[in-house]
């Protein structure tokens, strides 16, 4: 059954202006439709008052490409889990309800238009150390010559999955960036190939991370209940491991 | 090293430390605490030598000061700083949906105990100081159970210390696991440590009513 929504959403019309909630109405939505087909639809309802669209980030809408944002309803990318906005469906909610849709919040996040966030800070976290340096000159070594045990490849790969969407920041109490910053640790520390930069790596993101202004973590575990690839708490243990290695 | 204990992660790792420190602390304060219910001869005992021992006074005393005093600034400095890290707050915000309300409130808890801290400085450790180094009066080994029992006759102290007790096991359900996670343990781990957690967390605090309670209802 179609539903009748009550919107309030963050409009600001660029980075130094003055942001606010506002209502906006949308009837005959369907359940089959995703959160931002939703939204496309305000859109054009609000195209054809002659209002200006409400901006919001998207790109692949398949949950690859960590683009989307929101917070919904107070929680990052909406009330289910294990997925990103792109793939949350309006059959999450109910006729009547009234959906809170917000930016991501975080100082280091600043807001660049209505529910379009900054996220470049991941970028320079990123752009410190979350790399691995390979001779590509014509005589790379095979990476199947490297034994890898299998517990070693899988926990690595998990850490790769993350998106960088950056919903462990906005949802954390403390805008804390460290699960991302974990997992990218992660990923190499856990491989052979990452060894060989694996001090500069973490102390050069750790310091970025810090000198960007996201705060620290207190273990609430909030980032990975609501991290659209599941990413673990234990990205963020070993990277406290590996920061202690690399400063003694 | 340098430098380390100015990074986000040195900080963390420096409240643990810190929170190691002072559970070791509580742990064994419960321990001479307890001896109060069945024995005021070992309790005077152990009292005596706590509070004259050189090593105790003069060594321990001041590292527990220490921790104390670092544990409090360094949470009230990350609180700061963690706040600041959000300059807009949301209008809507689900946080009981993704973490426990005692890991999103230990500011709070903390406050409460620092108030504690407060008042149990005023009710032992000050008349202490002023017994034994500022009016410097002869030392009796006896004389620490009545004190203790002395000071909860009160109705209103015995119901603050209960009280502060309660928001110490707060502090304590998120803090202890918490404080293996920031040393680097990891969340598997730190799981199987869940019980260990709640045994300690629930049940020094309520110990510590006990003993508060039992000294109220058995007055002399």
């Amino acid at each position: 059954m179609d539903m009748n929504l009550k919107l309030k959403i963050w409009r600001q019309s660029g980075a130094n202006d003055e942001g606010k909630m506002v209502d906006y109405s949308l009837a005959d939505v369907s359940p089959d439709m995703s959160f931002l087909e939703m939204l496309d639809v305000l859109n054009e309802q609000i195209l054809n008052e002659g209002g200006e669209p409400v901006a919001f980030d998207h790109d692949c809408r398949e949950g690859i490409c960590g683009m989307c944002s929101l917070y919904i309803n107070g929680e990052a990318h909406g009330p289910d889990r294990g997925i990103t906005t792109c793939q949350l469906h309006m059959r999450k909610f109910k006729d009547g309800d009234t959906i809170y849709i917000e930016p991501f919040r975080a100082k280091a996040f600043p807001v660049i238009k209505d529910l379009v966030v900054d996220r470049t800070a991941f970028d320079r976290i990123q752009h410190q150390g979350g790399f691995i340096s390979v001779n590509t000159s014509g005589n790379t070594q095979d990476a199947n010559s490297l034994p890898i045990s299998k517990h070693a490849a899988d926990e690595a790969m998990d850490a790769a999955t993350c998106i960088g969407c950056g919903a462990c920041v906005a949802t954390c109490k403390n805008s804390s960036a460290m699960l991302f910053v974990g997992a990218k640790v992660s990923q190499y520390a856990l491989l052979p190939q990452g060894q060989v930069e694996a001090s500069d790596r973490v102390k050069n993101m750790v310091a970025q991370m810090d000198l960007e202004g996201f705060g620290n973590c207190t273990n609430t575990g909030a980032c990975e209940v609501e991290c659209p690839k599941g990413i673990s708490l234990d990205n963020i243990a070993r990277m406290n491991r590996e920061f202690f290695k690399a400063n003694i | 090293m340098s430098g380390v204990l100015s990074s986000s992660i040195g900080r963390k790792v420096a409240m643990a430390a810190s929170a190691f420190f002072l559970m070791f602390f509580l742990l064994q304060h419960f321990a001479i605490n307890l001896t109060s219910i069945f024995s005021a001869d070992a309790f005077n005992e152990l009292s005596h030598f706590m509070g004259t021992n050189p090593a105790v006074q003069f060594g321990l005393q001041p590292i527990l000061i220490f921790g104390v005093v670092f544990h409090f600034v360094m949470g009230f400095v990350l609180e700061v700083k963690n706040k600041s890290a959000r300059n807009i707050k949301y209008v809507k915000n689900n946080g009981a949906a993704n973490s426990t309300w005692v890991s999103r409130n230990m500011i709070y808890s903390g406050l409460a105990i620092l108030a504690f801290i407060v008042l149990h400085f005023i009710d032992f450790w000050f008349p202490e100081i002023n017994h034994k180094y500022i009016n410097v009066l002869p030392e009796d080994p006896t004389r620490y159970y009545g004190e203790l029992v002395h000071k909860f006759q009160s109705p209103i102290r015995t119901g603050a210390y209960v009280a502060a007790f309660a928001f110490l096991a707060l502090h304590l359900l998120h803090g202890f696991k918490s404080a293996f996670q920031s040393s680097g343990m990891s969340a598997k781990r730190a799981a199987k440590l869940e019980t260990v957690s709640k045994i300690y967390a629930i049940g020094i605090p309520v110990g510590f009513i006990v003993i508060a309670l039992f000294h109220h209802f058995n007055q002399h």
